[in-house]
């Protein structure tokens, strides 16, 4: 009989997370995976998890789910209360959840995404690979729902402690660093000087499959339409009104807009926690 | 050099393609080197007139081996060959015919006389975006997409033809319908019209 996680409030957005499935970029499968992968990783160790066991992410409200079965939990990302029925346990430390305890993830305090690793993994079946929702082409899981049932797997490891996990910085302005191209040269030199110029602000249009920036518009110096290319993890994309939108995790395989620079990858979990309102200054490197 | 390469991020290079090897012949060539252990990348995604290699360890290093590269035009001697049944009952046959200036009777056997490749994918898993229309046809897309276009619906744009895997919002011009199981995932491959495969369309039967 293997265990099961109930869930009895699923928020605003809570989806199934792993690693992803990179790799069928060719036939048009976008990557997918935990937004905030270094904080959905660390849930996993805390819990005693192989690495790429699927877990849970929240989106701004948290959520509250039982178990079936005894396990460890753990919530790392956004900085949250976690309650066992009711009574305050620790952020980003593994905690004991007997059977038919009630876990609640409270609102993001700082940040967005919530992660929560229990012991044994969300079992769900995995689609090429991966357990990890796409909201862009539906594949993997659906959302979860309020009542979902999802099957546990079985624990293994031992719940790891780590001394300091670093919560978001809660900050109104982050600096997210990026890479000119490839497409930079369709863009004005005014176009190019804007982009780490001025402030851009998190729109509430932004999802898993992008952040939607309004600020500065990015002015084209070239007008044709650009054939269909393929597009990389944090790749900014400019639309024809200029705003920017850096692609996240659900992002599409390929678009015909230019791509004028692509965010590094040790900045993408500051643009999974960035709350729309946020501001983001962008800072080049070479 | 028959292609330049431009940096896409910091484990990325997007390849433009000239010269005598077409996108599908580098393509099919850095697939081979990666099925060979030549080359270690994650993604190779085609595009109209480019490729993307995406997950690279080191790509200053990647770019300049492939400044050296001479590609060799892979025998597609194996290449798969599929025969999708089509109803040609679009509610855009019409505006199709009107563009090209013929009857909807001939926009049809045009079609059914095609031979069709897949360029590359992408939009959604397993749409693949077609050559092979007839020289000098093209198609405008509607002016405002539909919010719902039914899977298997059989649509043209530009240059190309493909067959939506599944219910989406698409402004392509639709022509017709099939029943072909465009994407499954459980299945391998998982996508009906993989890179390089060649398509045939034919007029369904109508069952009796």
């Amino acid at each position: 009989m293997t265990g099961r996680c109930t869930v009895l409030d699923a928020g605003p957005l809570l989806t199934v997370q792993d690693g992803g499935r990179a790799g069928w970029a060719h036939l048009g499968v976008p990557r997918s995976g935990a937004l905030d992968g270094p904080a959905a990783r660390l849930a996993d160790r805390l819990v005693g998890n192989a690495e790429g066991a699927a877990v849970l992410e929240t989106t701004l409200r948290g959520c509250a789910l039982r178990c079936s079965d005894s396990r460890v939990i753990a919530v790392t990302g956004a900085l949250a209360e976690v309650r066992v029925d009711e009574r305050a346990v620790d952020w980003a430390m593994p905690v004991y959840l007997s059977a038919g305890a009630i876990l609640r993830v409270g609102p993001a305090q700082r940040g967005v995404r919530s992660y929560i690793a229990v012991s044994g993994g969300i079992d769900v079946d995995p689609v090429l690979g991966s357990r990890s929702t796409d909201l862009l082409s539906g594949l993997g899981p659906p959302r979860v729902s309020t009542g979902d049932e999802l099957p546990l797997g079985l624990p293994r490891g031992a719940p790891a402690a780590v001394d300091i996990a670093l919560p978001p910085s809660g900050a109104r302005q982050i600096v997210v660093h990026l890479r000119l191209g490839p497409r930079d040269d369709w863009f004005s030199r005014a176009a190019l000087q804007a982009l780490t110029a001025e402030p851009y602000e998190v729109s509430q249009d932004s999802d898993r499959v992008g952040l939607r920036l309004r600020g500065a518009a990015l002015q084209r110096d070239s007008d044709g339409e650009l054939p269909s290319e393929g597009i990389v993890l944090g790749a900014v994309q400019v639309p024809m009104d200029g705003q920017p939108l850096i692609f996240l995790a659900d992002h599409p395989t390929t678009g015909g807009y230019p791509v004028i620079a692509v965010v590094e990858d040790a900045d993408l979990p500051l643009l999974a926690q960035a709350a729309p309102g946020a501001t983001v200054r962008f800072s080049q490197v070479h | 050099m028959s292609v330049t390469c431009r940096r896409a991020g910091a484990r990325a290079l997007l390849l433009e393609v000239a010269g005598d090897v077409s996108v599908r012949g580098w393509e099919a060539w850095l697939r081979a080197e990666r099925d060979g252990g030549r080359l270690t990348v994650i993604d190779i995604v085609a595009g109209a007139q480019t490729i993307l290699l995406d997950g690279l360890a080191d790509p200053a290093a990647t770019a300049t081996l492939l400044a050296g590269a001479e590609p060799t035009e892979i025998d597609d001697v194996a290449v798969r060959e599929i025969t999708v049944r089509v109803t040609w009952d679009g509610p855009d046959l019409a505006e199709v015919a009107t563009q090209w200036s013929i009857s909807r009777d001939q926009v049809v056997a045009d079609l059914t006389g095609c031979r069709f490749e897949v360029a590359f994918s992408g939009f959604a898993p397993g749409f693949a975006y077609l050559t092979g229309l007839p020289a000098g046809r093209t198609v405008s897309r509607r002016p405002s997409p539909r919010t719902t276009v039914p899977a298997g619906s059989v649509g043209l744009a530009g240059p190309y033809a493909a067959i939506y895997p599944r219910s989406s919002p698409g402004g392509w011009q639709l022509v017709g319908s099939s029943s072909a199981d465009l994407f499954d995932p459980d299945r391998d491959p998982p996508a009906l019209l993989g890179p390089g495969t060649v398509v045939r369309m034919v007029t369904a039967q109508q069952a009796r």
